[in-house]
Order: C-alpha cells, then structure tokens, then sequence
C-alpha cells in the first residue's frame, strides 16, 4: 500500500547518483488530464483493465469480481461475482459477424481453476469451465478460428461453447506466462526461459478432431520471459527478466534480432555497478511491452527504452523513467506514451527527435520546501546526457498523474474519455481532460435547457 | 351583526404625548432613539408600549352561550408568555367583535333548519388598554346540542406590535385559515357522527312510541282518544318531525365535501339555497375528504337511546369542549398547527420582514443558492414551499391569493381612517354580487377594494383625516380579491416588492384617538400597486419624495418602490422609532446581501459594487420553474453578442428604472447611506438578535455569527488570507494542518463560509482528520482540518501531503504558512479585505453573502449564456468559443486573472448541479490546474 514512500524514501540514498530520476514541476502545461474521478468498488489489488468498447472497461483483480464502467461518467454499471480466488487473466470474447446476439463477452481465469464467461451488457454469467488442473494464467483468442485457448501448465483450445476441444500434455510447472497468436495457425506460449511454438490443427471431416501440436522450440533466452508480442505480421518481441529483448521472425521462428545490454548502455560503466546491477536483475526485467509502426516500447526495470525495429537499435532511452519497476507503458496516437510503474505515478512522454539541446529538468519546489526533497537528483545528469548522445530520439517527460498510493497496476487509454489506471490502492481512477469535459458539460446543460424547452434561441 | 361598540376609556393618553418619537437632534442616521422601557430592564423587541405580556400568543376562545366570552386555551401554554394580561377580557374583546354570529335555525320561509356554511372572518383589532394588537380569526362550530347548532370561536394572535398584525396579515391569514379548515373539517366530521347518532336516536325513540300508541289504541276501543294517547300522537309527530329535520341537516353537513368536489365553488347549490362560500371550499386533504366520506357512511354499532320528549334546558347540560367537538385527531393537529404559527411568528416585525424577503429573494436564486446558502434553510424552505403547494388548493378560491404570494412581505396599504363603517358597506354593496354580497353586507364588515377606490381613500388619507374618536373604525376587507380579475392581480405581482421600513409618517397627519376598538382589516397590497404607480397615485409620490426628503433617510433607503405604508402611525408603538432604526440596518444588510444576485445581469455588468437596489422583478413564487425559464429566457438572447440587448430595457437602463419606479429615484440615494450605515453603524448595533426567534433560528445564526468572526480574525490575522481563500473558492482543497483540534476546528468552521457546496451533500468541509490524506479525500472535501503530530505517523500524513501537493493549499498554523498558488484578482480582495470596517462577526457574514451572491449571479451567467458555449454555427472552431469565453469573462463580467478560475469553478458546479439527476449521488470530479505553488509567510 505504501510502497511509493517506502521507494520514495529509500531512493535517494540507493539510486539517486546512478540514474536521477527525471522530475516535472507542478507547473504541466501540456498535461492535458486535468480532472479525475476516483472508482471505487475492489477490496483488493486491481490488475486488469480491458476495454469493452467505445465507453465501456472491465476491471478485475483480486478480489475476485469484475466490475464494468462507464468510461465517460465513472458509473459503476456492473459487478460480476463468480470467481473465488484472485483473476489471473482476463480477455474480451470478440462476437462473431453470424452472431445474433451483439452482447459483449468476456473471458475471464482465476486462480480458483475456474474460467468464467460474461455477458458484460447483462451481468449475466454465461458459462462456466471448472475442470482445470491449474490455474489459469492466460488467455487468447484466436478469433479466425474460432477458438480461444487457455494457458496454464498446459495448454488448452476451447470452442466459443465452452468444449475443450483438445490440449498439450503438462508442459511445466510454472505454467504459460503468455500466449500469442502467429501466423499459419501457430501460437507462441511462454513458458519460463523457453518460447514454445504449437500449431494448431482445425478439424477436418477426414480427421478425429482438433489437434495441437508443438512444432518448436527457442531456446535463446537466459532467465525467464516475462512479456510477449506480436509487433506485425512478420516479427514478434519477447522480453525476459535479465533485460534481454528478442525479436523474432513469425514464419521462421528465428532471431531477427537481439538486444541485452539495457542495463549497459553507455560503456563508461564501471564494473561495480554492474555487479551491482547484476544483483538486481529486477532493474532490468522487462515487464511490460508495447509497439507501434516502426518501435517497440519496452519498459526494462524502472526505464523506458525506445527500440526502432528497422534500424535495429534503441533510439530514445530514459533509464530512470520511474521509481520503481515499469509495469505498463502504452503508445499514444499522437507521439506520446504513457508508462506507470510501481511507484504509484503515471507519466506521460513525448517521444521527441532529438534536440542539441537537453531540457533542463524542472526544479521541484514542493520537495525541497518541505525537507524530504532529492536534493542530489541531478548530480549525474550530464552523463545521462551523454549517453543519450547515442541515440536520435528522446522521451521527454510532459506530465505526470499522481492519484494512487501503490503502485499503479495497469492502464487504459481511450481516446475520447481519457486514462484509466488500476492500482494495488483498490481504486481506479479515471484522468479526464477538464477543458473537454467542462465543454461537454456545458452542452449537455444546453440540451437540458432545451429539453425542458427553455432555451430561447433567437433567430 | 356588530353590536354596540365597546368603548373604554382612554387611559394612556400622557403616555403618548411622551413619546420620544420624532425629535431628531442628531443626524437621522446616528440618532438611536433611547428606547423608553429600558428601565423595566427588558430587552427593547420584547415589550412594545408596555405591553403586558412577554411576547406574542395565540389565544383561542368561545362566546360560550352560557357564560359569554371566555379563552379556552393559550399557545404557548405558559401562564410566563401572558403575564397579566387580562384573558378573560380580551376574550371578551375579540368574541364581540364577531360579526358572523351566523343565524341558524329556521330561517324565515324555510321549513326546515339551515346550516349555515359560513366563512371565516379575519379582524384586526386594537386594544390600547392593554397594549395588545390582534389578529383575530372567528369560526363557528356546529354542534348539535347548541343554541342554533353553532358554537363561535375565535383564534387571535395576540401581539403587541400593531405593526407586526397589520403586515403579516396576509400570512397569518393563511396560516390560521390552515388551522380553521383543519378544525372545521374535525368538526364537520364530528357534527355529522352526532347527528347519525341523534337520528337513530330519534328513530328508536319513533319505534317505541309507535307501538306504545298502538298498545294503547288497542287497550282503548271507545273510539275516542285520551288525552295520553293525543299526547303521544303529538309527540310521535313531533318526533317524526325531528327525524325529517335532523336528515336534512346530516344531507347538508354531508353535502360539504361534493361541492368542493363539483369543483365550482362560486355557484350555489340548486337544491339548497345554502350560501356556497368560496373561501371556504378547502379540508385539509383531499384523502381525509374521502375517509370522511366512508366515515359518514359506516359508523360504528350504536345503541340507540330512548329520547325525552322534554329535552333539558341547555343550561343544564354541559356544553362540549373543543376537542369534543372537533375530534381529537383534528384537533391535535390543529394545535401543531398553532404552535407552528406561534414559532413562525416569532420575533419582532423587522426580522420576520428581513427572514420573508430573504426567504423570497433566496428562492429566486434557487438554481444557484446550493453554493453558498445554508443547506439546511434551503431544505426547509424547500419542504416549506412543498408543502405549501400541497395546500395550495385549498386556500382561495382565487390563484392571486395564494400562500405563495403571501410570503413576500406584503405592502399594507395606508388605508386611512374611515368614518364610519357605513360608508364601507356601502362600498361594498356596489361591488359585490349575488348572494355573498348580500350576506356579507349583511354582515357588514367586509369591504372589498377595488383600485379605484382605494385611490380615493389614500388621497383622502393624504390630505390628513381627523377621525372621531370614539368609533369602530372598520378597514379593509377579508376577502378582497374576489373582486379583483385575475390579469390584475396578476399585472400586480410584478410590481416589485422591496424591503418595507415601517414608517410612522402620519404622526403629523392624524390625530386618531385609538382608543377605541379598532377592527383594521387589510387588503392585499398588491391591488394597490398598479404598475402605473406613478400616474395613478400622484399624491402619493409627493407625499413619498417629500417624507424622503424629510428626516429619516436612512430608514427609508428602500422605500422608493414601496406605496404608501399601512401601519399608519399607530398611537401606541412608542418603540417604533428605535424599531425602525434596527430595522434599517438589518434590511440594509439584507438587501445587500440578497439584492445582489437577483439583480438582473444589465445590472450586474454595470454596477462595480453590486449594490444598487434594484428591486427584484419576479415574485410569482408559486412555480419555480417559472423562474427558472424566465431567468433562462433572459440569459440567453443577451448572449447574442456581447452585450446585453436581450434584456427588456428597463431592466437594464437605470433611468428607466428609476422613472418606472418613480419612488426609487429617493431610494438610491438613501440607499448608499443605508449601506454604508449597515457596514459601519449597524455593525455596532445589528447584532442584537431579536428576543425570541425561530426554533432554528438561534443555533445557525449564533453558528453564523462566530463563523463570520472568526473569518474576520483570520483576515486581519493573515496576511496571505486572500490566497487561501481564493483556493477554496476555486475549488482546490485547503489542509489546515494544525496540532490543536480546536484550534483548527474554528478556523475550518470559519472559512466553510467561502466553500461552494455541491448540493444536497451539504459543504464539503470535513472538520478535522487524524489520518493521513487520500486521494479521495480531495475530491470529497474541499476544506479539511489536518492533525499535525509528533510521531512517525505523522511523517506518512506529510508524505501524502507532499505527494498530492497539486491537488492542495496547505495552511500551517503552528508554523503561520501557506502554501497555494499565487493569486492577483481583485474578488477576493473586496470579500476579504483586512482593512475592513466591519466589526461584527454576522455583518462580516453578511457581507460575504452578499459578495458571493453576487459572484454567484456572475457564475450563472457565465454558465446560460448559451452563444458563449455552444458553436455559433456547425463549423465553428472550438478555439474561437474559447475566445468568447474569455472575453466574457474578462470585458464582460470584469473579472482579471484568477478570479476567472473561481467564475470557471462555480460555473462547473452549477452545470453539474443542473445536469445531475435527481439521483445524482456522485460527486463531482476532482478538478485541478498544474499551476505552481508559493510559500507564504508572515
């Protein structure tokens, strides 16, 4: 619960010479999320945010229930309880064209063994699966099939009726960690140092039925792989807890490229801190990643790197983009991304082209004022600079959100309603654009005056 | 009928040859005049002309047929309340005055008894001897066993500020007509039960009279009849005949309720020739109605009793109380309804005046007075209004009447001194028609006035009428808008109402010896303001401009717009002159504070101060909707461009103001005296609160006073209050973190008065928090009272204090630092200016009031001004609606720099307030800005 001032706190004295951390003064011009609205309804961690459609998110975690929002208004509209234990996975059920019903359906695992299908506009629970040996600990779908699959110690494909169709025999303890969807009808699960690749063999009238099969297995990384996905139709990304970032070639399952050496970006390291640094893997572990076009977003420990896939090379770093561990970053439509780590902040950057000159960071009056400020925040900045020399991008810091007081789990960005985040505070909230929202507000009085046929507008 | 008059003595005559009424050594506005019973070491609201009773009471009483007038009952029961004051002789008093002494029985060319639905009749009446003015409310009962089946009562508001009775007629009109139905339905009830008894009574009796006859016809078969057996024929017919006539008044008691139901009052039964009273046409409710109905119609199991031939002579027999007639539930009831006319009443005339209008000004701004009002007040105005509509209906026949309009203060009229009453009655034979003129000439106490005549009336007053001394002096009417059509009255209602001072203007004019019984019924003000004020009453005016010209500027600082006042000098309220004196000052804050937001918007861009006295235009309050739309409908065409063209001229062009209201050209003048006194000597002498006020009174306004005086301190304390408060008015929250609860406590409590509400919630203010700050907090309390302590605990709050830093003002009070952005609008200076004048800690709370509601006024401009936020045409850039936003704010409204935030801030919260849902229960969003922050230190 208090983890951003126990991190708060210790930081100076551990972290602050290495990588200071880049601060924002209270003055954010270009922040756009001036208005926020706090949801409350879990009694436990929140990790899960899935958008349902144009204004509607689930949120799960676990305490075991799934509530349903309103984007715009922060309405609670739904609670969904099934599940016992904690959710472990949560995932939307896209309806099919042919379908009558336009109900959205959602998916969603627990550690309880359960796995429990939704319908998110009635609350209703459709269905339920309960005969697994292990928790489940993702889901896909893969929509062109029809079917969707379940990753636990094995690997299961599923019917959209809920019939187990056929499944992997144990593949390991630890289970699947993620699963994503390749071409030729393959799926590339994650299971502790190892990607596996499984084809998947649709029921033919000539066949029993469906069949999975394991075509492959890749065997590069050192420590386990902690994210997964799928960049375009010809690469996939995996990232493991030692910091190595891995692309892959979808169709040959080869190594397009490879990229280990986040920690060590600048080679003036001295040797200390890297046995320091190899002492905390965790700096480095790559939680969470995302991409657009041409970059994979990664956050590696409390950083933020920008890998450009043609050019095969990080463009744009921010070593100390948080406090603590980066948990979710996201890339908006308008050159912007958005991290939130641990520390209980969110940030939003701007990915620049690469300016002579480095913004001075923003002195902090709050901190200093009051006693507990870094003071020593900016002691190594000119080295940061240097090693941003080497790259032709930079991410720089234009807000930040501070609402929770844990750490931030996962966020949502929707273009019209702005961010959701999701924290291990029990709460969500939800950032909203004040100048829009006050304009639609404005109008939404307007109708009302007219409605109620008291707007007098002259001719 | 009326019968002789009663005349006594005149006893005090030195007294009122003493009056220190009029000698104004001193400027008019510093002249305090010495209150004259401040020797008997009461407090000077409590006792007017040494009357014998504490303060205000209602008193009910009976012209017993046994023993004449005598009071029944006191509210409050407090023998304290009335001292000596001599009950049985103003029983007396009051009971002799009853007109109606309605004839029931066997009226001439009728076979069979009538019952006389008979209105209620409403006097005023003046009793110098003992000091005591009245409201007086006769009804009549019907009882069976009575003489012609009506038993009169009487309800009197016994007070001794004739002024009070004159001006609040209208309202306790309407409070005891309330109270009357409710008894009369009781007892209508009650009367119908005894007569079904009565008749089945009769009916056994009939029963065995009948077989007695024919046991006797049988035992005698001479062929002739004994005497007995012609005396019990005699006495079956007479029973008989008793039988047929108690139906016919049970038809006619049962017969009440369907015409209400018929649904037009005013025309009279066919069948009956009984007299339809149209005021009358009211129960309390419309279920009680149909219960009663049933009730009529399945009594319960009765054993019918063997009747006397010879009924007992009435004096023998106990007459029944009250409460047997009546039934008790009504009866209970009608008595929480006097005891909540007592409280309502309670208090001297200037502050229930000063409460009314506030009351009426309030409801006019009720779209945004959930910022800054008192929650509670609006909520029980809110029920109070609700449930005056719930018995709208039931009150007059005529919608201009109703309660509603009642409310606002009424102008009384300063009907002179009449002649005689002849002269009234005559009057009101011409105007009235049909039956009810004829009864009520009858009667002959009513008057209805028309306009016209009142015209004549008040010119005669002018001209200053010696009346003779020793007469019943009948004024006025009970029941005048009868005559009035409804386009009239309702024309009337726009004529703007202002806080009225009363005035003893006629002291010079008339040389009344009041010593008589004076019966001074009023009429409704509002058929004597035409909005053609001026050409219609020249004299009037003259006489207005040259009073104004006069002596008591500074009591008279409103009185531009207002007629001709009633009151007329009374001879006994020797304590008028200081009562006016207070009166002014407490209406001069009020007005400032209430006038302000009501203004209209051309008046609100002109004026710098806010404080021009323009009146307020609508006091239609029956709808509120109405105001609503009405104000909407005005803040939209405005809008078409930047000015206010929208807006009918002479809401905007203070000269025409001032022609159309003739009288105000006097008043504006005067008026910046009275504020200027309100601010500097009514700060010293205002805050008296009035002996006796209402029950919630005393709490919120001791709570008021202390909040505004401790704000006070703090703005003379703190150099940096004007940042702080401007955070709370911009809707950022403001930590006081402080180590003492109380200390921190108190200043919480204090700047709760610049904290815009949400709503229904009430303020968002919590009092004192031990720990540590959430997120959530922020955006559910916008002023919070922090704990400071000395342990590790306290390090974690800091922690939270610092990292939600954005989001907060933070007011150290052991170490005297602020921390909150920076702030250079001129609003807040004005609000909060520690140079300030103001001593009292009410006056300051007052005058915060005031300058919010006036913001508020700007913020709901801001926020209906629909050309400012709505495109103008499909294509429009947002960024060009931007543009005329701050144009409006800043050219417009005035406003610099920050002070565009707070308007912004309100605006958002009435929006939300508008748009919500009647469910609505979320709250609003946290709003913020990335602004930095400054530390503040003395």
């Amino acid at each position: 619960m208090l983890r951003w001032l126990i991190g708060g706190g210790r930081e100076p004295q551990g972290l602050a010479e290495k990588s200071p951390l880049q601060t924002i003064g209270e003055e954010q011009t270009q922040n756009p999320y001036t208005e926020l609205l706090v949801l409350k309804a879990h009694h436990d961690i929140v990790r899960y945010l899935v958008q349902l459609d144009d204004s509607r998110f689930a949120s799960a975690g676990d305490d075991g229930t799934v509530v349903v929002w309103n984007a715009q208004t922060g309405e609670k509209l739904l609670e969904l309880n099934g599940h016992t234990q904690k959710i472990t996975a949560i995932i939307t059920l896209p309806c099919l064209e042919t379908c009558e019903e336009k109900n959205q359906l959602i998916l969603t695992a627990s550690a309880d063994r359960t796995v429990i299908e939704w319908d998110c506009d009635t609350g209703r629970q459709v269905q339920k699966v309960s005969c697994f040996q292990s928790t489940v600990k993702c889901l896909a779908v893969i929509q062109r099939l029809d079917v969707w699959l379940s990753g636990g110690n094995d690997l299961c494909v599923w019917n959209r009726k809920l019939d187990l169709l056929c499944q992997t025999s144990h593949l390991s303890d630890t289970g699947i960690t993620a699963l994503i969807e390749i071409p030729k009808n393959c799926v590339v699960a994650a299971v502790g140092k190892e990607l596996i690749i499984f084809r998947l063999v649709a029921a033919t009238e000539g066949s029993l039925g469906w069949d999975i099969l394991e075509v492959k297995r890749l065997l590069d990384h050192q420590d386990n792989i902690l994210s997964l996905v799928n960049v375009n139709d010809v690469s996939f990304v995996s990232g493991s807890h030692v910091g190595e970032l891995i692309i892959w070639d979808t169709l040959g399952w080869t190594v397009q490229a490879c990229e280990r050496n986040f920690w060590d970006p600048s080679p003036q390291l001295d040797a200390q801190r890297e046995i320091k640094l190899c002492q905390k893997p965790n700096d480095v572990s790559i939680h969470h990643l995302t991409w657009d076009e041409e970059n994979v977003f990664v956050a590696v420990g409390r950083g933020l790197y920008v890998y450009n896939l043609p050019m095969k090379r990080v463009i744009a770093c921010q070593k100390a983009a948080h406090d603590s561990s980066v948990l979710h970053v996201a890339k908006l439509p308008n050159r912007q991304v958005i991290s939130c780590s641990e520390d209980g902040s969110v940030r939003i950057w701007e990915l620049r082209e690469k300016q002579q000159l480095s913004v001075e960071p923003a002195p902090t009056g709050f901190f200093n004022m009051w006693g507990f400020g870094r003071v020593n925040k900016q002691a190594s900045h000119p080295a940061k600079k240097q090693q941003e020399n080497a790259t032709s991008c930079s991410l720089e810091l234009i807000g930040d959100l501070i609402g929770h007081s844990s750490s931030v789990e996962m966020f949502l960005y929707f273009e019209d309603h702005g961010l959701v985040t999701c924290s291990a505070d029990h709460l969500i909230i939800l950032w909203k654009n004040g100048e829009r929202e006050s304009g639609l507000r404005s109008l939404k009085l307007f109708q009302k005056l007219e409605e109620n046929g008291d707007l007098y507008l002259s001719v | 009928m009326i019968s002789a008059p009663d005349v006594v003595a005149f006893t005090k005559e030195d007294e009122y040859e003493e009056e220190p009424y009029n000698e104004p050594a001193l400027p008019e506005e510093y002249s305090v005049p010495l209150f004259p019973f401040a020797s008997q070491g009461a407090n000077p609201w409590s006792k007017l002309s040494g009357a014998k009773f504490s303060r205000d009471f209602i008193l009910i009483s009976e012209f017993s047929e046994q023993v004449g007038p005598q009071p029944l009952l006191t509210i409050p029961n407090d023998t304290k309340v009335f001292g000596n004051f001599d009950l049985n002789y103003f029983s007396l008093r009051i009971m002799s005055v009853d007109y109606q002494a309605s004839f029931v029985g066997h009226p001439p060319g009728s076979a069979y008894p009538k019952l006389n639905f008979v209105e209620d009749s409403k006097v005023v009446l003046g009793d110098s001897k003992e000091g005591a003015f009245a409201y007086v409310h006769h009804l009549t009962l019907y009882d069976l066993e009575a003489r012609g089946f009506v038993r009169p009562f009487c309800m009197a508001y016994i007070s001794a500020d004739q002024h009070k009775i004159m001006q609040q007629f209208q309202e306790l009109s309407a409070e005891f007509s309330k109270a009357s139905e409710c008894l009369k339905t009781g007892n209508r009830k009650a009367f119908a039960g005894e007569l079904e008894k009565k008749l089945k009574d009769l009916d056994y009796t009939r029963t065995v009279l009948h077989t007695e006859t024919e046991i006797q016809k049988k035992a005698n078969d001479k062929g002739f009849y004994s005497s007995q057996a012609i005396e019990k024929a005699n006495e079956l017919a007479s029973v008989e005949k008793s039988i047929i006539e108690h139906q016919d008044l049970l038809r006619q008691i049962r017969s009440y309720p369907h015409r209400k139901l018929r649904g037009s009052s005013l025309c009279p039964r066919e069948s009956e020739h009984i007299q339809d009273p149209p005021s009358q046409a009211a129960t309390t409710s419309d279920p009680e109605e149909s219960a009663d109905t049933d009730h009529y119609a399945c009594r319960p199991s009765y054993t019918p009793k063997l009747i006397k031939a010879k009924s007992t002579k009435c004096f023998d027999k106990k007459l029944k109380t009250l409460e047997e007639l009546c039934d008790t539930e009504y009866f209970t009831q009608t008595l929480a309804q006097l005891r909540h006319i007592e409280h309502m009443f309670r208090g001297d005339l200037c502050y229930l005046l000063t409460s009314q209008i506030d009351r009426a000004l309030l409801k006019q701004q009720h779209i945004t007075s959930f910022l800054f009002e008192d929650l509670v007040e609006v909520s029980d105005r809110l029920a109070e209004k609700q449930e005056s509509t719930v018995s709208k209906p039931h009150h007059y026949g005529p919608p201009s009447e109703s309660p509603e309009d009642c409310l606002v203060p009424q102008v009384l009229i300063s009907v002179g001194s009449y002649k005689s009453s002849v002269e009234s009655v005559l009057i009101k034979m011409e105007q009235d028609l049909g039956d009810e003129a004829s009864r009520e000439a009858a009667v002959m106490e009513s008057s209805s006035f028309d306009p016209q005549e009142n015209l004549d009336y008040l010119e005669m007053d002018m001209k200053g009428s010696v009346s003779s001394g020793e007469s019943i002096e009948v004024l006025g009417t009970e029941k005048p808008t009868s005559v009035l059509s409804k386009s009239e009255s309702q024309s009337s209602l726009t004529v703007p109402l202002s806080p009225q001072v009363v005035r003893s203007k006629a002291v010079s004019h008339r040389t009344i010896s009041g010593d008589s019984i004076e019966v001074l019924s009023t009429c409704p003000s509002e058929a004597l303001i035409p909005d053609d004020f001026k050409a219609s009453y020249p004299s009037a005016i003259n006489e207005e401009e040259s009073y104004a010209e006069g002596s008591q500027g500074a009591i008279h600082f409103q009185a531009g717009i207002s007629p001709p006042e009633a009151g007329e000098a009374e001879e006994g309220s020797s304590g008028l002159a200081l009562l006016q004196t207070d009166a002014s000052c407490c209406i001069g804050r009020e007005a400032g504070a209430l006038l302000v937001p009501l203004s209209t918007p051309g008046h609100t861009l002109s004026d710098e101060d806010g404080v021009v006295s323009v009146p307020p235009q609508r006091y239609r309050q029956k709808d509120q909707g109405f105001h609503v739309d009405f104000s909407v409908e005005n803040a939209s065409p405005s809008s078409r461009d930047n000015s206010c063209e929208g807006f009918p001229a002479y809401e905007l062009d203070p000269s025409h103001l001032l022609t159309s209201l003739d009288g105000s050209k006097t008043s504006l003048d005067d008026h910046s005296d009275a504020t200027s006194y309100g601010s500097s000597v009514a700060s010293t002498s205002s805050d008296r609160t009035p002996s006796s006020m209402p029950p919630a009174g005393p709490s919120s306004e001791r709570h008021k006073k202390r909040a505004g005086q401790n704000a006070l301190k703090f703005i003379r304390q703190y150099p940096f209050a004007h940042p702080a408060i401007y955070s709370l008015l911009s809707g950022r929250t403001l930590v006081v973190l402080g180590e003492e609860e109380a200390m921190v406590r108190k200043l919480v409590t204090a700047l709760s008065i610049f904290v815009p509400g949400y709503g229904r919630h009430g303020k968002p203010v919590k009092h004192w928090l031990s720990s540590p700050l959430h997120i959530t907090d922020f955006q559910k309390w916008k002023l919070i009272g922090l704990q400071r302590v000395a342990s590790p605990a306290s390090a974690s709050a800091l922690h939270a204090l610092s990292r939600y830093s954005r989001y907060t003002s933070i007011l150290d009070l052991d170490r005297k630092t602020l921390r909150c952005p920076l702030y250079r609008g001129t609003l807040v200076p004005r609000l909060a200016d520690h140079r300030t004048h103001i001593r009292r800690g009410s006056t300051y709370f007052l005058h915060v009031q005031s300058m919010l509601a006036q913001l508020c006024a700007k913020a709901f401009l801001y926020t209906f001004c629909h050309h400012l936020h709505l495109p103008a045409h499909g294509g429009e850039a947002p960024e060009l609606a931007a543009s005329r936003q701050a144009s409006f704010l800043q050219l417009t409204l005035g406003l610099v720099h920050e002070d565009v935030k707070v308007v912004r801030y309100l605006a958002e919260l009435l929006r939300l307030h508008y748009t919500q849902e009647r469910r609505g229960t979320s709250q609003p969003a946290l709003r913020f800005d990335y602004v930095p922050s400054f530390l503040y230190k003395i």
